[in-house]
């Protein structure tokens, strides 16, 4: 069983990498049982889409691949 | 139908001046040293307008600097980890894991004061300008080493390979110091934006 702060570990690396099937199920049974770590995905995703939006506002667009284009 | 539109045309002194002041900022948020920053953002803008290369408006021009920039940036990441290597642990980035901590019981569950709370309506945030400065703020005051690899991941778009490797660092590590730089931004969010208004109990 996950403890909370586990938890935490296990969905920043859910940004970075494919968790694997107990990972995840792991991850989704604590998710159930605690509103706390329910919160804090939820901040994570906030986190992500505003550094999305920040990167998206100063670049004038995708960073992505647009400097390899020819 | 589209001409490909002169490009002198469309770029005066006063956008090359704000494409480069949004380049610096970019840069100095990822190098945190501005004679970097100021060096990579000049060699960019060199690369760009001498490139030869037509654009068919500003928008176009501005990607391409970013995209010249971005790849100057991670060069240097890449330079500096081999001379000095990324630490994963030690300095200021300690002080993070430390505040951290005290979020949680002894069993590692929350402590009630600290559990995370609901943020009403992140999407309103996004749109409002003040949420950016605090944004902007609580960026600035992430410690170097865990900035550099945040935002390689974030801002550079670079996967966790890459900027393992960029950093010169262990995937493990690598992870320590995402988790590091999301949890010290979201603390930082909630006591500057979505918790700020509310008294403490």
């Amino acid at each position: 069983m996950l403890n909370c702060k586990d938890a935490t570990h296990r969905m920043s690396e859910a940004e970075d990498r494919d968790l694997g099937l107990t990972e995840r199920l792991e991850l989704s049974l604590h998710l159930a049982l605690c509103r706390g770590c329910r919160n804090y995905q939820q901040h994570l995703h906030v986190l992500r889409d505003a550094c999305r939006g920040y990167r998206e506002e100063l670049t004038g667009g995708e960073a992505e691949g647009s400097g390899t284009k020819r | 139908m589209e001409a490909a539109i002169d490009p002198s045309a469309v770029i005066d002194n006063a956008f090359v001046e704000q494409v480069r002041h949004d380049m610096l900022a970019f840069a100095q948020l990822q190098l945190r040293d501005a004679t970097l920053a100021e060096d990579a953002v000049q060699e960019a803008l060199t690369a760009a307008l001498t490139g030869g290369r037509d654009f068919a408006g500003r928008s176009a021009l501005k990607t391409w600097v970013f995209g010249i920039l971005r790849h100057k940036i991670v060069d240097l990441i890449r330079q500096q980890s081999r001379t000095t290597p990324i630490s994963a642990f030690g300095g200021d980035d300690d002080s993070l894991d430390q505040a951290f901590d005290t979020l949680f019981k002894e069993n590692a569950h929350w402590h009630p004061a600290h559990r995370p709370a609901t943020w009403g309506d992140p999407e309103a945030s996004l749109r409002d300008k003040h949420f950016w400065a605090v944004f902007d703020a609580c960026l600035t005051h992430l410690p170097k080493n865990t900035a550099r690899v945040f935002m390689m991941r974030e801002f550079l778009d670079l996967d966790t390979g890459e900027v393992c490797a960029a950093a010169g660092i262990s995937t493990s590590n690598c992870h320590v110091i995402l988790h590091r730089a999301r949890s010290a931004l979201r603390g930082c969010l909630e006591k500057g934006w979505f918790l700020a208004g509310e008294r403490p109990c």
